[in-house]
């Protein structure tokens, strides 16, 4: 893996991100910060559960259509001038990049924010190809100095204060004076600003994500607040959009109730500051604009989730809000999950990209409290998909012995109604007694884990169906 | 042609499609025809009003010009306030052309034209739609209008006219897509929200990330030829 992959290492992972105190400071910020904005903008837009409707309908239909509207896109595409690459694996997608650059004989390539090509490893493997890669997002730029994956798929350096950006700085731009003051946020912003403005010029090849591909047009779409993938794909003289197949929507018109949603969801903004349809290359008598225009139409394991029950997961747009409201994610951040994706969404999608058998913990580090569904623009059931690799976990037997006995000793009993009854008969009683007067229960052998942090509420003592037999024999004596 | 190949291959075994589905096509070809708009919501305040509470909100700074003959007179007005040398880059768009077809060229505010190469402070730009919903400008790439003077500046000014002012993303996409009666849109199509910015470092939104630092819309009223 290209990515420092610790998907396996997730509990020793957990563990240290709830110790960590700048971490838990900087995590407050989620909380605070994007859960607020949401609502806000929510409360603002009366149609926001009709847009949920409609976009999961569109997301539907696509993706049931999803070789024509390809096909559809390519040919757009292609008739703008702009060349469509199909790439099966990461590997592949990789290698038509790197053959992009090396045909342009570029040493640097700057870089708008896109997850996909965390997904890909594209930084290190270009690096390694003697390539420099640039990230331009801000916040890209902060985690690429320190060496950091994204914790985060739209804040990628939510986990950081600002006092570690100034020493990042500090340390990295060692041709500015050491004096300066860089005590304010706006300060730590203009250096950046500066820093990359040579950058854009300087790079022969541009590469960005895209939110959408639009089939009707061949228009990639990419959604910023700081301007820099607009810059990025502006100023270089090759743009490459890099995507995944279910970034397809099929109109302009689906696109604009897609946005709606993403924005809302996302930052609670009701536009981002900059929405950019990029169509082809620079046009004959065009000022400006790159003279090439490449699409990589990435699969990596996303065909295969069409038809199955994880198909839904391919409707997600990447918004955040089920990671900005996820109880899990607030407690240990993004990087706990040592995968590109972090959180709900994440949990769903890393066993389909990566296998179970690596990522089994993920789809398990949920309590199915549900708000991940609840703010779900597009109404993915993230907690059903996390039930389903569960399922597949158990099936494979993947999951710790202790676990799949207890879960057998479970099933037995629950499939067989009268030894349930009689086993709760008695263990109710004794748990109740156990409870004392409190009915608290402190230790419960082999659950000390649970227990060490809280007690377990005991029983009342009779079972429902217990207390149900007499009511009814109260009702009946009447 | 062989990954391309497998890719189709995979799509169309989890979808268990056969080859020959013609209703698939049909519901294809339904959907690219119809026109799928967000539900729309009905607001009786005045378009413009609309649009400059939107726009104020993003952190647009907007004000409104009574003939396109004011335009010179609004950018030196806007320069003189913000401290900046009276100097300003636009393209050949056909408006910002009558607009300052009088201009003198021995007065105070020198005027560039073309494409920026990031030295400029200041660039003027003309919008060809302004979004009530969202306070958005849709600006279109073209051989009059350069896409860097909406990047690389500090300060961004845009015409819009009134008359241009629509109520939805979808009413300015519709206009700019389906032209010439087929859908293709310009090299670049840019919905711009205010001036650029950042919330990064801990959550705090602040101005003048990599695109302009300030954006400063004119709503034009005056009667134009249909071509704008």
């Amino acid at each position: 893996m290209p990515q420092p992959y610790t998907t396996p290492f997730f509990r020793e992972n957990a563990t240290q991100a709830i110790h960590n105190a700048p971490l838990q400071q900087a995590l407050q910020h989620v909380e605070e910060g994007f859960i607020a904005k949401r609502q806000r903008a929510v409360d603002a837009c009366p149609e926001f559960e009709t847009l949920r409707d409609q976009a999961r309908d569109i997301k539907n239909h696509t993706l049931s259509h999803l070789d024509l509207y390809l096909e559809a896109y390519e040919k757009a595409v292609t008739a703008s001038g702009g060349h469509v690459h199909y790439a099966e694996t990461a590997e592949e997608a990789r290698q038509i990049i790197l053959d992009l650059c090396r045909r342009r004989n570029a040493s640097t390539v700057t870089k708008g924010k896109s997850m996909v090509t965390e997904e890909i490893g594209l930084n290190d493997f270009l690096e390694r190809n003697n390539i420099t890669p640039i990230e331009t997002d801000l916040g890209e730029y902060i985690i690429q100095l320190r060496g950091e994956s994204p914790s985060h798929i739209i804040a990628p350096a939510i986990h950081l204060n600002q006092k570690q950006v100034e020493a990042d700085f500090r340390r990295a731009h060692t041709h500015l004076p050491s004096t300066r003051d860089l005590s304010q946020a706006e300060s730590l912003l203009g250096e950046a600003r500066d820093v990359l403005r040579k950058r854009y010029f300087e790079a022969e090849v541009g590469i960005t994500g895209a939110n959408f591909l639009i089939a009707e047009t061949g228009s990639s779409v990419i959604v910023t607040n700081e301007g820099n993938g607009d810059l990025t794909q502006t100023l270089s003289a090759c743009h490459i959009v890099v995507a995944s197949i279910e970034k397809i929507v099929p109109t302009l018109n689906d696109c604009a109730q897609l946005l709606r949603l993403l924005v809302r969801s996302a930052t609670g903004q009701n536009m981002p500051v900059y929405t950019t349809f990029s169509t082809g290359p620079k046009r004959s008598e065009d000022p400006d604009g790159p003279e090439e225009y490449h699409v990589i139409l990435l699969d990596n394991g996303r065909s295969s989730l069409l038809g199955s029950e994880f198909q839904d997961m391919l409707r997600c747009i990447r918004c955040g809000a089920c990671m900005n409201h996820c109880p899990v994610y607030h407690a240990i951040g993004g990087h706990a999950y040592g995968a590109v994706y972090p959180g709900p969404m994440g949990a769903v999608l890393t066993p389909a990209l990566f296998g179970i058998a690596a990522s089994g913990d993920l789809p398990n580090a949920s309590t199915f409290c549900g708000r991940c569904e609840s703010v779900c623009p597009m109404r993915i059931p993230l907690p059903k998909m996390m039930r389903h690799w569960r399922e597949r976990e158990f099936e494979q037997r993947l999951s710790s012995r202790t676990t799949r006995y207890a879960l057998k000793l479970w099933a037995f009993f629950a499939k067989r109604p009268k030894w349930y009854r009689f086993a709760i008969s008695i263990l109710a009683p004794l748990l109740a007694k156990l409870g004392g007067s409190q009915k608290r229960i402190r230790r419960v052998p082999f659950a000390q884990a649970w227990t060490q942090h809280r007690d377990l509420p005991s029983p009342e003592g009779k079972t429902f169906l217990q207390a149900w037999a007499k009511h009814n024999k109260r009702v009946t004596r009447r | 042609m062989s990954t391309r190949h497998n890719i189709f291959t995979k799509i169309r075994r989890s979808l268990s499609i056969s080859d020959a589905d013609s209703a698939r096509q049909t519901a294809m070809s339904t959907h690219l025809t119809k026109s799928n708009r967000a539900p729309a919501t009905s607001d009786d305040v005045d378009i413009i009003q609309r649009f400059t509470t939107c726009a104020t909100q993003s952190h647009a700074s907007v004000t409104q010009i009574h003939d396109l003959c004011n335009l010179p007179d609004e950018v030196t007005r806007y320069l003189n306030s913000k401290g900046l040398p009276l100097s300003i880059r636009m393209g050949s768009d056909p408006l910002l052309q009558i607009a300052f077809r009088n201009h003198d060229t021995t007065s105070a505010l020198k005027l560039l034209f073309g494409a920026s190469d990031g030295s400029d402070r200041a660039a003027l730009s003309h919008a060809r739609f302004g979004i009530a919903e969202s306070g958005a400008l849709v600006l279109s790439s073209g051989p009059h209008n350069p896409t860097t003077l909406n990047f690389l500046p500090e300060y961004h000014l845009v015409a819009v006219c009134a008359e241009q002012l629509c109520d939805s993303l979808e009413d300015a996409l519709e206009q700019i897509g389906r032209t010439d009666g087929n859908c293709k849109l310009p090299r670049a199509v840019h919905l711009i929200t205010g001036p650029s910015r950042s919330g990064d470092i801990e959550q705090k939104i602040i101005m003048g990330a990599h695109g302009p630092r300030a954006l400063h819309i004119i709503i034009v009223h005056a009667s134009l030829p249909p071509y704008f």
